[in-house]
Formats: structure tokens, sequence, C-alpha cells
């Protein structure tokens, strides 16, 4: 983006995707995000850090996004009496972002919103996890929160509470539906309940081991997260992994987005009441894990990605076997997306359920595969490509109808695309080099430096920001999942529609909880 | 219709045999232990106490055409109230910890409880802190852990067979209605 006019200068930022980053004073930052978003720019995720052992007082994050690359918004407070001015005017999903800095580091906006977000009771509310000189305290008791969910009042509503326990094998947050019969005028999400502490837990790890942390962020995504993190680690670092490990990386990414494709493809047809599609899909979703174990030593490829490469080497032999099983899946999952093309139970269930229209998603700022869904066409692996995928040519899949259907229809097109990808990894993978190494050791690197990682997960990009403190500790890291940006979309998908298809809709978006939680 | 049918004609049935609980008891006997002191399938509500999800991923395995969880005899159900067992994945958030203890007051007896993966044994990378209460154990009486992160569907499936022999269901609960 041009941020001339504003007279910034941006100064470059180490990571593999294009990045900058500019100081800015509170109405430089307002100005920034304006000429931003009008410039089409998306806010990726907002976090607020303690400098004050540095006497720098606090110091809020915002990271943008456009065609150019990431752009990171530096704004100091030099005391947390100091405001700043409340963005989600200019990105709604800021909102939360907002909420949630307060309750980690009590830096706060100018914003009427002033509930919490992440707390819910469990430590004094005038206690800050994130503060440098923060002690917590066997003595805190969990408590209870009394949260103000927006009410609608009027003849016949009445209100349905909803977890944080679900009904299924899910991820616990609670959900406020107001209803009149059984149609949705207003749904209000509660997260928080899965904070478990990560941000805190990095600043305990070096940068060095702080990957398997990092890929547990939201196992799901553990791939995605891992690379996403070892990216910022290898931008403080200043090195580039041996190109074989790269490659295998995308063969893990890739097979990822596979395996959480075809898990959601059989619960979406589940939850439209075609058990046959759970069936299916969920067997062709073992065999894809028990190769995982095969090739790579583990079903969910968790610690493969590592800083300085991957783990270890995958034979040819068990690669040859990753490509020969993308043909047969690709084969099984024609047949089974013919017969969902074919349903008409299932079509009655998905077309304009949970509908979230191309211009309420560019307002909004819906992002990643579900935003793919509603127009917005932004592919990191196309966008940004890093190696292999510069070389690999990702197709990149948008549909504009925005509801369930259209979600469907971007799994099953990603799903083909990933298959024909691992195909074409495991043609093309360079051999490893002389000495058969595929992880590099890390150099020594100076403290307070500042790394990121953006790498598109399945569910969309995953963001890790990282900043070393001295003799290789971490001294922050912000990791940032693309449901903080879609969970408020949600709320608006569901308006309308009845109650019994929330299951669907929200399965048809399918987004983390711990991701966001932290 | 017949695309389907032929679909599932030419896939046939993929259910393995299931492993034999950690003890060593045999499952057919166990099985049959269940259905005639239970007089139905051994019935359990999962809970997420604060996991990264990839547990739940493996437990979903479970019900998948390979595993077969149910044609063992065993079910996944909406409510503690209708649970013999909760198999339960952590670290336990401190956020979580109230709803944790209320369903599993809200379990009947035998109110058998399986910890599933690192995090649920031990509280794992996650440990205790101002946010987390570390392992299950912590919170509610565990009888049976699964170590992994996540554990395999095998290893799951080994833990929660463990988990009823262990205690010896048929001893716990009061003899089938004729």
């Amino acid at each position: 983006m041009n941020l001339s006019p504003l007279g910034l200068t941006a100064a470059k930022v180490p990571a593999a995707v294009p990045a900058r980053r500019a100081d800015v004073s509170a109405s430089e930052l307002l100005a920034a995000c304006r000429a931003a978003a009008d410039q089409g720019a998306r806010l990726v995720a907002l976090w607020a850090t303690d400098d004050r052992d540095l006497g720098r007082g606090f110091r809020l994050c915002t990271l943008l996004a456009d065609a150019d690359g990431l752009l990171l918004l530096q704004h100091r407070l030099p005391n947390d009496e100091a405001r700043y001015p409340d963005l989600a005017g200019i990105f709604p999903a800021a909102n939360r972002m907002q909420r949630a800095a307060f309750d980690l580091t009590g830096v706060a906006s100018d914003a009427d919103d002033r509930r919490p977000w992440l707390w819910l009771a469990s430590w004094p509310i005038d206690q800050f996890p994130l503060r440098r000189d923060f002690a917590a305290s066997p003595k805190w008791e969990p408590g209870q929160e009394e949260y103000a969910f927006v009410r609608v009042e009027g003849d016949g509503v009445h209100e349905i509470p909803v977890g944080p326990v679900h009904a299924g094998i899910i991820e616990p947050g609670h959900f406020r539906f107001q209803v009149v019969g059984e149609k949705v005028l207003r749904l209000e999400e509660r997260l928080g309940y899965v904070h478990k502490g990560i941000e805190k837990r990095f600043e305990a790890l070096s940068l060095a081991e702080g990957y398997r942390l990092a890929g547990r962020v939201s196992g799901d995504s553990t791939v995605a997260y891992a690379w996403a993190y070892a990216e910022a680690v290898e931008a403080i670092a200043g090195i580039a992994v041996p190109p074989r490990a790269a490659w295998l990386r995308a063969l893990a990414l890739e097979r990822e987005r596979i395996a959480n494709h075809l898990g959601d493809l059989g619960y979406l047809g589940n939850d439209g009441g075609f058990a046959f599609g759970l069936s299916q899909f969920s067997r062709l979703k073992e065999d894809l894990l028990r190769a995982n174990l095969a090739a790579f030593g583990h079903r969910m490829l968790m610690d493969f990605v590592r800083p300085g490469g991957v783990s270890c080497d995958v034979d040819p032999t068990a690669l040859r076997a990753l490509a020969d099983q993308s043909l047969a899946l690709e084969r099984e999952i024609r047949t089974v997306r013919g017969i969902y093309d074919e349903h008409a139970g299932l079509q009655d269930r998905f077309r304009t359920c949970g509908r979230v229209t191309p211009e309420l998603a560019a307002r909004l700022g819906l992002a990643g595969m579900a935003g793919r869904a509603s127009g917005r066409a932004h592919d990191l692996r196309c966008d940004h490509p890093v190696p292999p995928y510069d070389q690999l040519g990702v197709g990149k899949v948008v549909r504009e109808e925005g509801d369930v259907a259209a979600r469907v229809a971007v799994r099953f097109d990603e799903l083909a695309e990933s298959l024909r990808l691992v195909r074409a990894i495991v043609d093309r993978a360079p051999d490893a080099d002389l000495t058969g190494d595929v992880q590099l050791p890390l150099p020594a690197h100076p403290a307070q430096r500042l790394g990121l990682g953006f790498v598109e997960g399945w569910r969309g990009p995953v963001l890790v920001a990282l900043e070393s403190g001295p003799e290789g500790s971490i001294r922050r890291c912000h990791p940032h999942d693309v449901s903080w940006s879609n969970w408020p979309v949600l709320e608006h998908a569901v308006i309308g529609n009845i109650v019994p298809d929330f299951p669907l809709i929200n399965k048809s978006f399918n987004l983390s909880y711990s991701g966001h939680d932290l | 219709m017949l695309t389907i049918l032929k679909k599932i004609a030419t896939i046939g049935i993929r259910t393995e045999p299931a492993p034999a609980p950690a003890d060593a008891e045999g499952v057919s006997r166990l099985h049959e232990s269940i259905l005639r002191t239970l007089g139905r399938a051994l019935t359990i509500r999962q809970v997420d106490a604060g996991s990264c999800n990839g547990c739940e991923l493996e437990i979903h395995a479970l019900g998948n055409p390979y595993y077969n969880l149910e044609g063992l005899g065993i079910r996944f159900v909406a409510s503690p109230r209708h649970a013999d067992m909760l198999l339960v994945t952590g670290p336990v958030s401190k956020h979580m910890a109230v709803a944790l203890q209320r369903t599993y007051d809200a379990t009947p007896e035998p109110k058998l409880v399986v910890a599933v993966g690192d995090c649920g044994c031990t509280g794992g990378i996650f440990g205790e802190s101002y946010a987390s209460l570390g392992r299950v154990a912590n919170v509610i009486p565990v009888d049976v852990t699964v170590p992994g992160c996540p554990p395999s569907p095998t290893a799951l499936l080994r833990g929660i067979l463990a988990a009823v022999t262990a205690r010896g269901v048929s001893e716990a609960l009061p003899a089938p209605r004729a």
C-alpha cells in the first residue's frame, strides 16, 4: 500500500513474504489504517507488547496485508493510562483483538466496548499476564464472569444458550442465540474457554524449541503453525533452509490441507443428513493419515517442520507411495463428489444456507478458505509464493455464492489441487545435497529482532510474529489464527437461518477455538 | 442412488479387529460383559477441557469404518447424564475447570474417566500456569490415562477398554432388568 501521502516511511522486516514496518503516532495509526482500508488492505492481526523493561512503555502492533505484502504499524504508548484509537470502525474484526490485547497487557483502546474477551474470571481483572512483572498466584480460584450479552427484546423472542461444553466432539465455546420460532435473529459468541496461556508459555522457551508449542496452538493446523514459526525464526537468524526441506514442508502442508478438507466434507455430508458421506470421507482420511505415519512417522505430522528445515528426510519409496495414493484418492473423490452434487436432499441443505455475500465478506474482513467462498481471492501460496510454491504454480480457488454449498465446493476444488500438488512435489522435489542434511543449525543471532512467519494453512493464513530475547530466548511470540477474522462473520452468516442449520453453517467455517483463545 | 449402492458394494466392510485392552482381557469377552451388564452400549461423553484439538481429531477417527467404535457397542452421547464414561482431553484450562467439574458431577455412576493425550495425562507442553491447571487428574478423579500427542485411535480404544475392565463395570452396576 502507498503510505507516502501520509509522510510515513517504512523499513523492511525480515520475513519470507514481503513485509515492512513503520512507527506511527496515534493519529498516523488511524490515518494509515483508513488509507490502507481504502486501498483494499486487510487487517491480519493486532496485539500489544510490554516494553517497559526497555524504558519504552507499551507497543501496539497492527498488521495489515495487501497485494504488496505485510505492513506492521507500531504505536508506542508511554504507560497503561494512554489510549490508542479504536480501529474497529475501519476493521470490524479489530474489536475482539483490542479487547484481548487489554485482557493480556492492560493496554486499552478508546472504544466504548470495554467488555473482556479472553478473560473469564480465572485471574484478577487488574492483573495482566503478558506484563513482564506478572506473577501468577496459586491462590487464584476460577471464578464466574457476568458477561454483558446483547439482548433482543420483543414478542416471542427467546434465548438459547449453548456451551461451553457442546453436544458433539467439539472444542468448547459459548453461543447465545436470540430466536423467534426457529429463526435466528441474532447470535453472539463468547469465546476464551480454552485460553491456556500460550503466549506467556512461549516466553519460557528458547527460539529453537518454540516450534513444538507453535505446532500445538491449533492441532488441526500443526504444519502451518510450525512452518510459520520456523519462517519467523529463520527470518531472525537470516538463514534459508535446504531446498529439499522446503519441498518436504510443502508436501506436509498440502497433506494437512487434504486431511482437514476430507474430514470436513464428511462431517458436512453428515450434518446434512447424509451419513454415507461421513463413512466415505472418514475412510479416505484414515487412509491418508496411515500413509502419513508410514512416510513421516506421525499421523498428523506434528513436529515435522522445525526451524532450519524438517526433522527427517522422507525416503523415495515412501514418497512414491504418497503420489500413488493421490491418484487413487482423486478417483474416489470424483465419484463421491458426483454423488454429493446430485443428491437433492443434501444440495437443498447446502444451497443458500449460511450465506455471506462478497460485499459483507469484504466489509467484515472474511479471510482464508471461507473468504475464498465469498469472492475474497487471497491465497498466500499464489499471492506471495515462497519456495517451492513459486515453482509449483498453485491454482487459486474462488467462488462468489458465499453459502455452505460454496464452502463445500471450495474444499472439493482445493482438495483436487492439493492432490495434484502432492504428485508434483514427489515428481520434482530436489534430491538432498551432498551432506544429506534437511535441517540447518541455527546461528547465534542478536536479541530484540523481529521476524514474521506467514503461511497459508488449510483454514487460511497463519501468522507468527516473533521477537528474540537475549541468548536465543523468546522475548515475545504472537501466533495469530485466521479464526480471529472469521468468528465474528459467523455471527452474521447465521442471521435469518433456522437454528437446526447452525451446526451445518458452523461446520462449513470450521473455525479454531484453541487457535483463537491461545 | 445406484452410484451410492455401487460405491458401498465396491468398498465393502473395512472394519479391523479391535486391539486387546491394555490388561490383555479379550475384547469379545469384554464386549459381552458390557452388553450383559449394561444391557446397552457403553456410552461416552467427550469433554475438551482445553486441548489444542489434535486429540479431538483422533477421537473422531474412532468412528471411521476402520475402527468402527459403535460396532464394539461403544458410542458417544450428547449429555453427561447419558454417559458411563468421560473422555477428557486437556490441559484443563482454568476457564474450563468449572464446566469440567459440573460435567463430572452430572455423570451417573460408574463415572469412568479416561484422560487423553500427553496434556490430559501430565499437562504436556502447556504445563501449569496462570491459565492452565495441567493434567485432568488435578481437577477430577481419573481411572486411566492414554498418553500420546495425540494418541492414535488404537491407543484410545485400548485405553477405553482398559478403563472398563480396570474398574470392573460388571460389578459396579446393578443387574440388568429382565
